[in-house]
């Protein structure tokens, strides 16, 4: 007998994909420039509602190197309308997105001509000769002015700035309670309370760190689409529909891609404009974005106001909980950008018993850039929500903020628990994690800490957060995502492929930008087939390679790409055991497999799964009712969401001299279920929570009162860098998933899901004291200060959002309002 | 058009460009340097963090007709001999990188910043890489793989991974 | 991202580079360390026609002695001011704010004379340059003058340095023994300061004896705290007096309003910080 393996899943395996990027050896889409490559560039309005009157080409098609200037009509693609996948009522409203302006522009850096030239540069020259002229309209702003009757309308021809209207209510589902009555009952009843809050999702951008990039190569049977995408199967079938081409006439390729993080799930105007001109002129023709352009034209995300209403017995048990969105969709839909709010509408209840809970969402056109996901897309805005809530009900009813949620949450004895929204949770164990996170955190020490800071009234205050958060991850079940009309699947589909030489290829319909799949997918193959780590390769983002898929988003790669490989393994070795069993002359009940061996029970007579491929190639001999070939496709549709949860806490340190916060101390405990490899796991927890706390404190987008993106830069886009940023304390425990093979719950999203609410809650904690009731994020120097001053009942002044604050190589040049400043 | 002679990663070069041209994109357009990266237009990133006479610059920001007469060393001259540099092999062993499209700027400004401060505390790794952002990682890993690196960069420790196929020769 | 097309010459001499200029006529543009400059012309937020850059200049760099001062060419890049021996000792405050300045690989690029001709009011060295009375040297096609870093920030961007001059050297007079602090408050570490204070005090016997303060981004310049600095003489060094002396911050600045910091928060920080760097300068 062989000695057992240790088992690959579980070891905190260094990645495979490291060693091409730590040298240099990369292939991200802009450094793939085939021979005859022509360059475009995209003019942009700069105006943010517009009609256009006329565009003048003249001199910009007479610069050198230039092949076209191109509006839309010149290339005929004036009818072509970008695709939504998610219409959320049978009666939302959707105007057409076009690849160019025609008429009318709808938002500061939606696009009017291209100029394609032999190099980036004269493309570039030329646009500066391109002349637009624009007869300027009212922008629109502001959600809520935006929905009032007698609103200029972005698409007068929809009647309507709205959207959509989408509600589930508890009580009409059959799912729980009524709301209405609920808060009703609550306003009554004298040992009840209702808290009524109003909070603000400020507007992000996902700001991957690869400006998004097309070659589109006409030079061939097939187009070659390559593009930095996350979903280059989606992007292929919606590139058929949109531009009306036989889909296996398209092949697109996501190269190495830089990050994504929700943001680079879409349709590009340029990729298809890059598809028109290789179309027309027969060469490939390339787009790289610059940053500038990225900030303004790729899509945002968050941007949602949110009433909530929650109504409790004084005993702390909650009541109901009423939740009315509006969401600001931008110009025109993304490619999910609608349904992004509905994917947190059943997760306002999160870890908590509450019996009724109603959810209304508003989605509202205004002429600023387009929404869509953005990492976590729709759960951070309702964990933020319920999150800052029961903070706020423990302020009412004067009671710990932990205990509160402890005394509501579901206990773990209680799975599987069926929510009030009628999701099943499988798994679940909030006391653990939170046990582990509070004793990690030294949650006593640092109240008593506060208390003492508070008692000697020292300039700096401490403030404690936290966040007992719960996703729902692995999209999605295909017919749960039908009955929500999203025009898709949530399946994904894998093959393996065994070669002769006893290697093993398998092919995800996933598509990583950094998560590491090749690293984690060969650990579950390894120990699913008995072979080597180092003898698999993952092959994906490709679709001549990996012709089925549904890519990646959702934290689903893992929690449904990874169980459609584990599934394909098991017919791999199906197949491999009938075949061993025939060469072996036994039965199959008589083998075991284990390690990489077929062997014959009670024997040692056996083959290694390689010497059965070997087999299968050769064919030699091989049983009558069967092909010969050992290689498996399947396909997994999930059967329920996996709801990973955590405790997260956070200590900030709050300089009330300045209005300076300081995040001292971040412990967090994680149940993701089953871990395949601790070193991801941990990864993508350190960046989810990075970006969490950047919506807390640091990053916003803002626009003026002309409809400009203020934060077109980022300069004024303001990313933390490492010296913005403590090391936080990332733990996992870990109750398995039920609802799949491996146990495994997704992790891409929780950090991000999770920190923002125990960040502000933290602030406030620090600055209640004073009198503070909210802070808007991001959780400024400035808006804590004018809090705190406000608070205390000194008169401030009111901050210009709109003007450019120094950052960077331009100081204090203004992007946007550059006149007579540089020398 | 302006004459730039350069040696990058070793090797001497001889080129017209124009004298707009960004060393960036002379490396990677011209030379076909494309380990390097761009990541923004307003110096933020640090993506395209080169070596420029044996001190880091971001490539954005300096003219290739500035590096004339200049030494460069890219990411893709770091290895030697064969080997990986002791930086590079712990962003691998300490999960350093995700997408990996900040890794390249990231480790070129650490081997500058080691070289400055063979041992530094966390705060001072984190100043130290002030310049170059990540979306990945929360720079957690990024500045225990900096402080990993400084242990392997300690006289008498050497270094022995072996680079990948096609680097560093 | 691709900056239009410019003429670009590298003089080996500072008369030469100030035919240059005179050549190359209005929209000739010096570049220094250009890390001003590079992200400005990325944007094409400006389009100099010609580029004279006076990296070849040998004279322009380096930092000598001159007994009562120390002169640092206005080409020295800021890595060489942060660890150079003289500039620690004499004028450990210009030290101080220029390892606040940008980041690393900015600092091994930027240059002291291309920041204080840029002079952006949020740049942090034109504070310390003001607080110390630095003496700038500007050449121009009849010779050389120097003014005082008093008349040398005219404006929002704009110096004493006229059409076709170049700064060439930058002398500060030597404060050895001082204590100093240069106290920088940003919203992240990239970006610039929102208000910053450059302050360097003799101490003697406990007392203030002498204080020199600027202040960063207060106005369309840099400013001299000269009511702070006279309120600090003669005082003990201990937080209250310190603190008291910091009300008269505001005194004589202009402060911009903008998204990190309206006027209003902008005046009480440039209090808050004065009084934090005037307490770690006196140690």
């Amino acid at each position: 007998m062989t000695a057992v393996a240790e088992p690959e899943v579980g070891k905190a395996r260094v990645r495979k994909e490291d060693a091409r990027l730590i040298t240099g050896r990369s292939r991200y889409t802009d450094a793939i420039t085939p021979p005859g490559t022509l360059h475009l560039h995209v003019v942009r309005s700069s105006s943010a509602h517009a009609n256009i009157t006329g565009i003048d080409t003249t001199e910009a098609r007479k610069a050198p190197g230039v092949f076209g200037v191109y509006t839309a009509a010149d290339l005929g693609v004036e009818g072509v309308g970008l695709p939504c996948a998610w219409p959320i009522t049978p009666d939302m409203k959707s105007p057409q997105r076009p690849l160019l302006a025609t008429s009318t522009v709808h938002f500061a850096g939606e696009g009017v001509a291209v100029v394609v030239a032999r190099s980036a540069a004269e493309a570039r020259d030329a646009a500066d000769l391109v002349e637009v002229d624009y007869d300027d309209l009212p922008p629109v702003l502001d959600m809520e002015a935006a929905l009032a009757e007698g609103a200029t309308l972005v698409h007068p021809d929809l009647g309507t700035n709205e959207n959509a209207t989408w509600v589930f209510d508890s009580g009409a589902a059959g799912t729980g309670g009524s709301v209405d009555e609920a808060i009703a009952a609550a306003e009554a009843d004298p040992d009840s309370v209702v808290v009524r809050r109003r909070l603000r999702q400020q507007r992000l951008i996902p700001a991957f760190m690869e400006p998004r990039s097309c070659v589109v190569d006409p030079t061939g049977e097939q187009i070659t689409i390559y593009a930095a995408t996350q979903v280059p199967h989606i992007l292929r079938t919606m590139t058929a529909a949109t531009m009306g081409l036989p889909e296996a006439k398209i092949r697109v390729i996501a190269p190495d891609v830089g990050g994504g993080f929700g943001g680079k799930i879409a349709v590009l105007p340029e990729e298809m404009l890059c598809l028109a001109v290789a179309q027309k002129l027969g060469k490939p023709v390339k787009w790289t974005e610059t940053r500038s352009e990225s900030l303004l034209a790729a899509h945002h995300g968050r941007d949602q106001i949110q009433d909530l209403v929650m109504s409790a017995k004084k005993d702390g048990t909650i009541t109901g909980f009423d939740v009315h969105l509006f969401a600001d969709m931008g110009a025109y839909n993304g490619l999910v950008g609608p349904g992004v709010p509905i994917l947190g509408a059943f997760m306002y209840n999160a870890i908590y018993k509450i019996p009724a809970l109603k959810f209304t969402c508003t989605n509202v056109y205004t002429t600023k850039t387009l929404t869509d996901a953005y990492r976590g897309a729709g759960r951070p805005e309702a964990t933020f929500a319920i999150e800052r809530m029961m903070d706020e009900l423990a302020v009412e009813l004067d009671r710990d903020p932990m205990e509160l949620r402890e005394q509501n949450w579901i206990k773990h004895e209680e799975f599987p628990f069926t929510t009030v929204v009628g999701l099943t949770y499988d798994s679940g164990n909030y006391e653990q994690a939170t046990q582990q996170a509070m004793s990690t955190f030294d949650y006593a020490g640092l109240r008593r800490e506060q208390e003492e800071r508070r008692a000697n009234g020292d300039p700096v205050q401490l403030g404690i957060g936290i966040s007992t958060f719960t996703e729902m991850c692995g999209i999605a079940p295909s017919r749960l995502l039908g009955s929500l009309a999203y025009g898709a699947g949530g399946w994904e589909a894998a093959s393996i492929r065994m070669l002769a030489t006893g290697k093993v290829e398998v092919v995800t319909g996933t598509s990583p930008h950094g998560q590491g799949h090749e690293t984690a997918f060969s650990q579950i193959v390894a120990d699913q087939l008995g072979v080597p780590f180092e003898d698999v390769e993952i092959l994906h983002g490709d679709t001549q390679v990996s012709p089925k898929g549904l890519d990646t988003y959702g934290s689903r790669s893992l929690v449904v790409g990874g169980i459609a490989i584990f599934n394909a393994a098991q017919k791999v070795i199906g197949k491999a055991k009938k075949l061993a069993a025939h060469l072996l002359e036994a039965s199959e009940d008589d083998l075991e497999f284990a390690n990489g061996r077929f062997g014959v029970k009670g024997t040692d007579k056996g083959l290694a799964i390689q010497e059965v491929v070997w087999a299968a190639f050769t064919a030699h001999n091989y049983p009558e009712d069967m092909e010969p070939s050992l290689d498996a496709d399947a396909v997994f549709d999930p059967e329920n969401f996996s709801f990973p949860h955590g405790t997260h806490l956070a200590c900030v340190e709050v300089d009330t001299e300045t209005g300076r916060v300081h995040l001292r101390k971040y412990v967090c405990v994680d149940d993701v279920g089953n871990v395949i490899n601790p070193l991801l796991v941990e990864g993508q927890v350190h960046g989810g929570l990075a970006q969490g706390i950047a919506q807390a404190l640091f990053e916003e987008a803002n626009y003026d009162e002309q409809g400009t993106l203020v934060n077109g830069t980022f300069v004024d886009y303001t990313l933390p860098s490492a010296a913005d940023l403590p090391s936080f304390d990332t733990a996992v425990v870990s109750t398995p998933a039920t609802s799949n093979p491996l146990g495994v719950k997704g992790v891409g999203e929780a950090g991000t899901i999770a920190s923002t609410p125990a960040i502000v809650n933290a602030v406030l904690d620090a600055v209640r004291q004073f009198g503070v009731k909210d802070i808007e994020m991001p959780t400024t120097s400035q808006r804590v200060w004018r809090a705190i001053q406000e608070a205390k009942g000194h008169a401030t002044q009111e901050t210009p959002v709109d003007t450019h604050s120094p950052g960077a190589g331009l100081g204090s040049i203004d992007p946007n309002n550059p006149q007579g400043e540089v020398q | 058009m302006a004459q730039v002679r350069v040696t990058v990663d070793g090797v001497n070069y001889a080129d017209d460009v124009e004298p707009r041209t960004l060393l960036v994109y002379y490396l990677r357009e011209r030379l076909g340097k494309t380990g390097t990266l761009v990541g923004c237009d307003t110096s933020n990133c640090g993506a395209c963090t080169v070596h420029l006479n044996g001190r880091s610059v971001k490539s954005c920001s300096v003219l290739a007709v500035q590096a004339d007469g200049g030494e460069v060393t890219t990411i893709e001259g770091v290895a030697r001999d064969g080997n990986l540099h002791p930086v590079q092999e712990a962003f691998n062993e300490f999960h350093a990188l995700q997408c990996g499209y900040c890794t390249p700027g990231m480790i070129m400004q650490a081997i500058d910043f080691l070289g400055d401060n063979p041992d530094p505390t966390e705060e001072e790794v984190r100043e130290g890489i002030e310049g170059n952002l990540c979306r990945c990682t929360g720079y957690q890993n990024i500045v225990r793989a900096v402080q990993g690196a400084a242990q392997k960069m300690k006289p008498g420790v050497p270094a022995e991974t072996p680079a990948p196929a096609g680097v560093g020769q | 991202m691709i900056p239009a097309k410019f003429d670009y010459v590298k003089p080996s001499s500072v008369e030469e580079a100030v035919r240059a200029l005179a050549e190359g006529g209005e929209d000739a543009k010096i570049i220094a360390g250009g890390q001003s400059l590079l992200p400005v012309l990325r944007l094409r937020l400006a389009a100099p026609s010609l580029l004279v850059d006076l990296g070849g200049i040998a004279d322009l760099k380096g930092i000598r002695d001159d007994g009562d001062g120390i002169v640092v060419g206005a080409m020295t890049p800021y890595f060489e001011i942060i660890s150079d021996n003289l500039v620690q000792e004499h004028v450990a405050l210009l030290a101080q704010a220029t390892q606040t300045v940008a980041d690393n690989q900015v600092r091994h690029r930027g240059t002291l004379g291309g920041a204080l001709a840029h002079a952006d009011p949020a740049g942090d060295l034109g504070a310390p340059a003001l607080a110390l009375d630095a003496q700038m040297t500007i050449a121009g096609a009849s010779g050389s003058r120097t003014v005082s870093a008093a008349e040398f920030f005219v404006d929002y961007f704009t110096t004493a340095i006229g059409e076709g001059e170049i700064l060439t050297e930058i002398r500060f007079p030597k404060y050895t023994g001082w204590g100093s602090h240069y106290e920088k408050f940003n919203r992240t570490a990239q970006a610039w300061s929102m208000c910053a204070v450059a302050a360097a005090v003799r101490v003697e016997g406990g007392s203030i004896a002498e204080a020199r303060v600027g202040l960063t981004n207060m106005g369309t310049t840099p400013i001299r705290a000269t009511g702070v600095e006279q309120a600090l003489v003669g005082q003990p060094a201990t937080a209250e007096a310190v603190r008291a002396a910091a009300e008269h911050a505001t005194e004589g600045t202009a402060a911009p309003s903008d998204a990190d910091a309206a006027s209003d928060y902008r005046e009480h920080l440039a209090k808050v910080l004065t009084g934090r760097a005037v307490l770690a300068a006196a140690g």
